[in-house]
């Protein structure tokens, strides 16, 4: 929250509404005080946290002592203030209002796809009346197509202005403008006549009537034929609400305008377009066997049975330690979570690990040493926070929802946005100091910020402000927000904790990791030293306690991370290699021939990616929208997935593992993923989480607290990199982010 | 300039304030305006305390010129004393209200006169910077300007250090690109800083947060042009010029059916008939008046019966019209009303900005319904509907321009009813009968 600076102002203010009596803080909107009491005035152009326009003249209420009626989202309550909202003068002045914007409208309700869930419709119905005394000839504009994913139809647009609003003010990508004048003005692109921007739909999705389409969900459907669930994106770390629409099995659009999660109404592209990789033709609805060189279709049955015959062969010959298995950072708590049991409980072995896109393992164990671990920032604590220290990362492309988060907090909390980075980050325009670093500097510029040296004189950018100066304003601040990317890791992290910790107030921290689970694969120890809860896997007590867990042995020899099974492979120590949910050809720029040694690939996966096409056994996975569990954010933030939809042919890795668990004759005590969960709040350190939140839809911050073996070598993590476009290997799937024309050079534009 | 000078040959009945200077060979010149009493109000000015200045233009009874007529003194009196932002002066040029060409000749022919107003008002609420918003279409003043405006930085009445007194005070020009709207104080704001010119929420007000967010006063060419003559001669006798609350004189632009059109500077509260009569000479073929704009096209109309009145703010507010921006409009016996109305609506509806809903579509729907009723397509209920449409204008739109664009066409449906019935009873206009039988 922001820090009150000057003496207490006073604190309520009296004023009647309707005959009823409130008092509401000073300063309040006459709209704002109306709804806290039940009373709804209408509008269409006010929108909480947007600037105020005063132009749809919809909230025009009566104010005693003033000469006309006034709008009720631009007046401020003032002490004795006795205001009526419902009475004639008010009423037909409201249908005034709605009469006037159907003038022009083409009241193309039978198609437009706001149908049953357009404001202006709701208004009308309520508000307005039901014949018309307009016989003139409506204007009529041709709809624009201002990119593959936004459509404008501007007989349909009321010109509330929301979107040019969210672009420039939420999105701080100001792609919208207004062309012409009087009746015949409308919505129009800043670039020409075609949108550049970050393809948000922000736009879309705040537009209170069918003036702004989507490019994926128009004339599609109608929303009544619509079911919808509420579940988390899978793209990136950080865990945006979003509630998919699915009709007949089919997920037909993503938003979140039931604001519901902390994500608000926020999506990115992504989000709101990037899902449609789940109903691409590509995805593999058969298990594969290869026979004589080519990959065949086979069954459950066969697939799981080779499996299991060809890891106990290998097991028996080789020993346990010749199998290694790569886990993902998209799957769910309780899918790494049951991998990491069957790993080192069935296989026997800690040859285990993933993609690391943060060092999160890092950052616990400097918490735990330091005894802060009540030191995780959420990401609404970043819309609210006074001070944030942001180091390395690209949040704009990579985690679009903190950059969002970051913005919010500066525009509507004053934040001081501090930025160190190798590139010119979008996010610099919102910084009080930018520190502009030589790429990949950023690790030497937080110890010269810790240690108050100055620079090595080729750290800097030319121009840029010093390290210095930041550490000045910082130690100012109060209950800064510390966030890094995956260039501050291993002992930087811990060195940056500790100095973090010495700042003014309640310093905190995020790491940002990729994917929707990265945090959930760390948490439930998809590493080689780690198990679930960051207890190393060298501690006795640890093991000893998963061990009565889970009733049998932990291999105590330490396992072999992500380049160590590489080349363990290429060593031929490894005979076996398990993949779930993961590229690793893609992500360690593998060449072809690096699997070639391997006795036995497994892969689990929605598609037929690089890896899987060498996979002796290839398992077709469920996405994020066909299954039920946990993810955790970058932030360590616990929410549910929800299962949507089902796809015939499809396992969840859930489903594989315990398959393969009870083949190998385990009788495991889970009969659904609730069941693993349950376990897992009463077992994993740090995840007691409230479950009636999380089933509510809320986002339960984690409290992890370890020490885990210290990082070996920095190149076990690194981040994807990924655009505002891009996502793994599953974006290659999506037609709708490929269709988008800043996506050919996402990082040449600067919006 | 030969047909626009006639209309400046003036009249014996007038009372030359801050016309004096016109007609004076080379008027603009800062020579002429030097051996005219020139620069000695600022001079006077900047010898006196700033808040006296203010008193001193407050006790004039200097209203606005521009057509809501505040008292000029009080609107410079709200400007914060202590700011963090610069206060700015903001002159508007934007004259644009149809029936009104008062601020081009004060441009062309005294420009000197409206700097020196600007500067004295900047002393006033201590600002450093003015700015002149020039209209569009009037992009050739900005030559005689700019040229003004260089003379007096060389001869030391703009820039640093004004006449060793110590204040400092810039004035640059800017136009408009041609919208009615600019007119308006807010969104000739957001035009000045490269906005689109549309109006903005008040309050907070300009004087609190204007231009760049600092405080600013917003004053029409002809208030400003009447700010030196006060300073120079003084509050009392200026207010004694006109009527009561009504100080000075002003400027009236006479339009349409009369002999003499023209602008003319006459006391304040110069009752309207004598305007007509005396001053315009009557209307053209002795034909009879129908109807007067009294104060640009904005006002309600006025019927003859309603001519004996002083032409004063509050007279005119007393029988429910508006003195505005001083743009006489006559119309004689022959002219349709429906058409007049008709005309009326359409600049206001190629004029709104569109930034809100009622005006926007409002006037739209006016101009689009009085072109079908005006070429015989009326029906019954079409003036009832017009008169209905004007009045869900009036009063909620955001800024004063949908009033300007409803009070004309309500007055015209009130008070000339009967020429819409006639239009309706012979499905065509009466006064283009001619035209419509021989087509």
């Amino acid at each position: 929250m922001p820090e009150p600076t000057t003496a207490a102002p006073p604190t309520t203010v009296t004023i009647t509404i309707d005959g009823k009596s409130m008092t509401v803080p000073p300063g309040t909107l006459l709209i704002e005080a109306a709804k806290q009491s039940g009373i709804d005035i209408p509008s269409f152009c006010y929108y909480p946290g947007l600037t105020l326009q005063g132009a749809c003249r919809m909230c025009v209420v009566l104010i005693e002592k003033m000469p006309k009626l006034q709008t009720a989202c631009t007046t401020v309550v003032a002490n004795g203030m006795v205001v009526h909202t419902a009475n004639d003068e008010v009423k037909n002045a409201r249908k005034a209002m709605l009469e006037f914007l159907l003038t022009n409208h083409p009241l193309d309700c039978p198609v437009c796809d706001k149908g049953g869930e357009c404001e202006l419709q709701d208004a009308v119905f309520r508000y307005g009346a039901a014949e018309t005394r307009f016989l003139e000839i409506k204007h009529h504009e041709e709809e624009k197509k201002f990119s593959n994913l936004v459509y404008y139809d501007r007989p349909r647009c009321i010109l509330c202005y929301r979107c040019i609003r969210v672009c420039d003010e939420g999105m701080d990508v100001n792609a919208y403008g207004i062309g012409f004048r009087g009746a015949h003005s409308e919505i129009i692109p800043n670039h020409g006549d075609k949108l550049e921007c970050e393809e948000c739909g922000m736009c879309i999705d705040i537009c209170p009537v069918g003036a702004l389409t989507s490019g994926t969900y128009r004339y599609k459907t109608r929303p009544w034929e619509l079911t919808y669930t509420g579940t988390i994106c899978n793209h990136c770390g950080d865990g945006c609400k979003t509630t998919l629409s699915i009709r007949n099995n089919e997920i037909i659009r993503a938003n979140n305008r039931d604001h519901s999660g902390f994500n608000g109404e926020f999506l990115c592209a992504k989000g709101r377009f990037g899902w449609d990789f789940v109903n691409s033709e590509q995805r593999v609805t058969s298990p594969r066997i290869r026979r004589d060189g080519k990959q065949e279709d086979s069954t459950w049955e066969e697939a799981l049975g080779t499996t299991v015959a060809r890891l106990n062969n290998i097991i028996t010959r080789h020993g346990a330690d010749s199998v290694a298995v790569i886990g993902s950072n998209r799957t769910t708590n309780e899918e790494n979570y049951l991998l990491s049991r069957f790993t080192r409980t069935v296989l026997g072995t800690n040859n285990l690990d993933h993609h690391r896109t943060a060092d999160f393992s890092s950052l616990v164990g400097a918490l735990t040493n330091s005894h802060a671990t009540d030191r995780y920032a959420t990401m609404q604590g970043v819309a609210t926070a006074s001070s944030i220290l942001l180091i390395g990362n690209n949040p704009t492309h990579q985690h679009p929802l903190l950059a969002y988060q970051i913005r919010q907090a500066v525009r509507q909390h004053r934040a001081r946005l501090y930025v160190i980075n190798g590139d010119e980050i979008k996010l610099r325009r919102q910084a009080t100091l930018y520190v502009q670093v030589k790429p990949g500097g950023e690790a030497d510029a937080v110890r010269a910020l810790i240690c108050n040296l100055g620079p090595a004189a080729d750290l800097l950018a030319a121009g840029s402000t010093p390290i210095s100066a930041v550490a000045e304003k910082l130690k100012t601040e109060s209950n800064t927000i510390i966030i890094f990317g995956d260039e501050i890791r291993g002992e930087m992290v811990g060195e940056l904790v500790r100095w973090g910790l010495t700042l003014p107030g309640r310093t905190r921290f995020i790491a940002l990791g990729d994917y929707a689970n990265s945090r959930g694969a760390a948490d439930m120890g998809l590493l080689p030293g780690n198990l679930p809860g960051y207890s190393s896997i060298t501690d006795r007590e640890a093991r000893a306690y998963f061990e009565t867990v889970w009733g049998e042995k932990l291999p105590v020899k330490p396992g072999r991370d992500l380049r160590g099974i590489v080349s363990g492979i290429h060593a031929g120590d490894i005979k076996t290699l398990l993949v779930f949910g993961s590229n690793p050809i893609k992500t360690l720029k593998l060449d072809g021939n690096a699997l070639s040694k391997l006795d036995f690939l497994l892969v689990a996966d929605l598609f037929p990616t690089e890896t899987g096409a060498l996979a002796d056994v290839f398992l077709p996975a469920t996405s994020f929208a066909e299954k039920a569990g946990t993810v955790t954010n970058t932030c360590g933030q616990v929410q549910a997935v929800k299962r949507t939809m089902r796809k015939p042919g499809t396992r969840s890795d859930l489903e594989i593992i315990m398959a393969l668990a009870r083949q190998f004759g385990r009788k495991w005590p889970y009969n659904s993923p609730d069941d693993v969960l349950r376990e897992m709040i009463a077992k994993v350190r740090g995840y007691s989480i409230a479950l009636p939140t999380l089933l509510l839809g809320g986002a339960v911050a984690t409290v992890p607290e370890g020490i885990p073996p210290a990082l070996e070598r920095v190149d076990l993590i690194s981040t994807s990199g990924d655009s505002l476009f891009t996502s793994g290997t599953v974006s290659r799937y999506s037609k709708a982010l490929n269709s988008v024309e800043e996506a050919k050079r996402p990082h040449d534009h600067i919006f | 300039m030969g047909d626009y000078e006639n209309y400046l040959k003036g009249s014996p009945l007038e009372v030359k304030v801050i016309t004096r200077r016109i007609g004076i060979p080379n008027s603009a010149s800062i020579d002429v305006f030097l051996q005219n009493d020139g620069y000695k109000a600022l001079a006077k000015a900047l010898a006196m305390k700033p808040d006296e200045v203010i008193n001193e233009v407050k006790n004039s009874g200097l209203r606005g010129r521009g057509g809501a007529g505040f008292n000029t003194g009080m609107k410079w009196s709200f400007v914060p004393k202590q700011s963090a932002k610069p206060k700015y002066v903001v002159c508007n040029a934007d004259e644009s209200e149809p029936g009104t060409c008062k601020d081009r000749p004060l441009i062309e022919f005294d420009p000197h006169q409206l700097i020196e107003g600007v500067a004295i008002a900047g002393y006033s609420i201590q600002s450093n910077q003015g700015y002149i918003y020039v209209r569009g279409e009037y992009r050739y003043l900005l030559d005689i300007l700019d040229r003004a405006l260089q003379e007096a930085y060389a001869r030391g009445y703009l820039g640093k250090n004004i006449l060793g007194t110590g204040f400092n005070f810039d004035i640059a020009t800017h136009t408009g690109a041609g919208a009615y709207e600019c007119g308006e104080e807010t969104a000739l704001l957001n035009s000045l800083e490269g906005l689109r010119g549309y109006p903005r929420v008040k309050p907070p007000f300009p004087a609190v947060v204007g231009l760049y967010g600092g405080p600013t006063v917003v004053n029409n060419v002809e208030t400003l042009s009447n700010v030196p003559s006060i300073l120079l001669n003084g509050a009392d006798w200026y207010s004694k010029l006109g009527s009561a609350k009504n100080g000075g004189t002003r400027l009236f632009c006479l339009s349409g059916h009369i002999n003499r059109p023209g602008v003319y500077e006459l006391p304040m509260g110069f009752p309207l008939r004598r305007i007509i009569e005396e001053v315009g000479g009557g209307i053209p073929g002795g034909k009879k008046l129908k109807c007067v704009i009294p104060g640009g096209s904005s006002c309600p109309v006025l019927t003859p019966e309603e001519i004996d009145v002083p032409m004063d703010f509050d007279s005119l507010s007393k029988i429910g019209s508006m003195l505005g921006s001083g743009g006489v409009v006559i119309m004689d016996e022959d002219t349709c009303m429906v058409k007049a109305a008709l005309r009326i609506s359409r600049f206001y509806a190629h004029e709104s900005c569109g930034w809100c809903i009622p005006c926007r579509e409002g006037t739209s729907w006016l101009k689009t319904l009085l072109t079908r009723f005006h070429a015989g397509g009326g029906v019954a209920e079409d003036p009832d509907t017009a008169l209905d449409v004007a009045f869900n204008i009036l009063g909620k739109t955001l800024c004063p321009l949908g009033d300007a664009a409803a009070l004309p066409v309500i007055s015209i449906l009130k008070k000339f009813r009967h020429e819409f019935e006639d239009h309706l009873k012979l499905g065509a206009c009466p006064y283009e009968r001619s035209a419509v039988t021989a087509s």
